[in-house]
């Protein structure tokens, strides 16, 4: 695929290189009225890693990814997203750090009145004013990649959920942005459609370099992507079990109560769970 | 009685309380949304097909509903002011009552009824599905400011397209009453016409023109707040649906009373 993405700073591409910290939160605080979403939260997604964010309904995982986007703004800390500071951010100033950014809803959220064309090629029609053979080329490219070219012309309405979540995928990497954000991609989906998208998933990252943001309570779906690895071979592409040092650049994140619980790797929340009770739980 | 029983006092205040701050906090949001509004008017990016679109859909759409609405309006004010004006022999005279009723009043308030109706419910529940589906969210997340894609679009045409239908509403109602007060009422073509072009005055056909800008916009930017206000699901849109269309009927009868005042004083 081509790799024509939104243009950086030289210095900046430099320091958000591979590792580089492409997301900061720094100390987030958020509450709605009385009730406290997050406290103090904390962490750093590297450039090309994925971090994978667990927790009951309502421990603001998806908040997370709606402060990110410069849905919410946060109460008190810092939050800066490819070397921008986007917490006091206004929103025109925000429409910038987006172009960036792709975010899967939970639903899909795909636009009722839009073709399945028209929904994944939006940003690049409507927003970035890409010539329409070059855009029609692009939407045709990424319906390829996650496997549902012949649905072009296909309303939202006549597809099914597993479907209306890979044209979400593909909607938010037509514009090619470097980070993307999954808010329970594969909730209510069947284990192998869910499988399907956890290889989509998994091929942006390996493929296409994207840093990705997973917020879900399908154990198995999170543990898929961070210990698995695309791998091409000649037309096909297989998942093969990561190395060691792959799985480790996907970190977990356990949230409870709006507090950070635990951060670490797959095989640091399995060793966490034989001595914590609240992740034990989540893991049974 | 309630108010005796220990706290009810306390209680009926604090709900009190509770209520006028999420009204001030409906008007604020209202305030802001026509400030961004105005902000997209002027500035780039400009959604020119949905704007078109928009005319279409809120101008062409409405306008059977508008021009029967017109139509029958006329002929039943012909039909009771004709056997009313009859009793002092002054059946022709039925043009100048048509006229100016419908030009000055009925033309304006009744369009943006209609409008109200079927407009502003549809805006409310369109953008209120859209809001409770995260369909918003992922427009803004798209790097789309929705107030300028969604709004902006419709508002424009709302103050385009209901002075428009207003004027075809009243010439219909205006050849409605003609029909009766000639087949009905046997009033000659003529002395009907006569009738109505000495009825009116030019301050009546620039008050029927006036007021229905004022009341698109009424009706299209109450439907836009009330329906990306909307929260809860499919009972949120519901909800927001019915609100869109009370607020905006009556915002259409406000209006006209308030707008109708200030043009009398300023032209006649």
């Amino acid at each position: 695929m081509t790799t024509d993405r939104a243009p950086r700073p030289a210095l900046l591409d430099e320091a958000l290189a591979f590792g580089g910290p492409i997301i900061v939160f720094d100390d987030v605080w958020l509450a709605f009225d009385e009730k406290v979403i997050l406290r103090d939260v904390s962490f750093t997604l590297q450039t090309g890693h994925t971090k994978i964010f667990l927790g009951a309904s309502g421990a603001g995982k998806s908040t997370i990814l709606r402060l990110i986007l410069g849905l919410l703004k946060p109460d008190r800390g810092r939050i800066f997203v490819n070397g921008e500071q986007v917490d006091g951010m206004t929103e025109d100033e925000l429409m910038a750090v987006r172009a960036d950014l792709g975010m899967v809803f939970q639903e899909g959220a795909l636009f009722d009145s839009l073709t399945v064309r028209e929904n994944v090629g939006y940003k690049l029609y409507e927003e970035l004013y890409w010539p329409l053979d070059k855009a029609d080329t692009r939407v045709q490219e990424v319906l390829g990649f996650i496997g549902l070219g012949e649905f072009i012309d296909r309303m939202p309405s006549e597809l099914s959920g597993g479907q209306r979540r890979r044209v979400a995928i593909a909607r938010a990497m037509a514009a090619k942005p470097r980070i993307l954000l999954y808010d329970e991609p594969t909730t209510g989906l069947d284990p192998i459609t869910a499988l399907t998208v956890d290889e989509e998933i998994i091929k942006l990252r390996d493929f296409e370099g994207v840093s990705s943001i997973l917020v879900t309570h399908q154990l198995r779906d999170a543990f898929f992507v961070a210990e698995h690895t695309a791998v091409r071979q000649s037309s096909n592409v297989q998942f093969d079990r990561a190395s060691e040092q792959k799985a480790s650049e996907a970190e977990f994140i356990m949230l409870k109560d709006g507090t950070i619980h635990f951060e670490g790797n797959a095989e640091q929340l399995r060793a966490f769970a034989n001595r914590d009770e609240y992740v034990a739980a989540f893991l049974s | 009685m309630i108010l005796a029983w220990p706290g009810a006092g306390a209680d009926v205040t604090g709900r009190f309380v509770e209520w006028l701050k999420s009204a001030l906090l409906e008007v604020q949001e209202y305030v802001f949304m026509i400030g961004k509004v105005a902000r997209g008017l002027v500035s780039r990016p400009f959604y020119y097909r949905d704007v078109i679109e928009q005319f279409d859909a809120i101008g062409v759409g409405s306008l059977t509903v508008v021009l029967l609405t017109g139509m029958f309006t006329g002929m039943v004010l012909a039909l009771q002011s004709g056997f009313t004006l009859d009793q002092f022999g002054a059946r022709s005279m039925v043009g100048r009552l048509v006229g100016a009723s419908i030009v000055k009043e009925l033309g304006p308030v009744l369009t943006g009824l209609m409008v109200a109706g079927r407009v502003g419910s549809g805006i409310a529940a369109e953008l209120g599905s859209m809001m409770v589906t995260d369909q918003i969210a992922a427009l803004r997340a798209l790097g789309t400011d929705p107030i300028r894609k969604l709004v902006v679009p419709r508002i424009l045409a709302g103050l385009v397209m209901v002075p428009l239908l207003t004027v075809a509403a009243s010439a219909l109602g205006m050849v409605g009453g003609w029909l009766v007060t000639y087949s009905l009422l046997r009033v000659a073509s003529s002395v009907y016409w006569n009738a109505v072009i000495q009825g009116l005055y030019i301050q009546d056909v620039w008050m029927g023109l006036i007021k229905p800008f004022f009341l698109g916009f009424a009706i299209v930017s109450i439907g836009c707040h009330v329906g990306l206000r909307a929260k809860g699901g499919t009972q949120g849109v519901g909800r927001a649906t019915t609100n869109a269309v009370v607020a905006s009927s009556v915002a259409v009868i406000a209006v006209d009373y308030l707008v109708t005042q200030v043009l009398i004083v300023l032209m006649y």
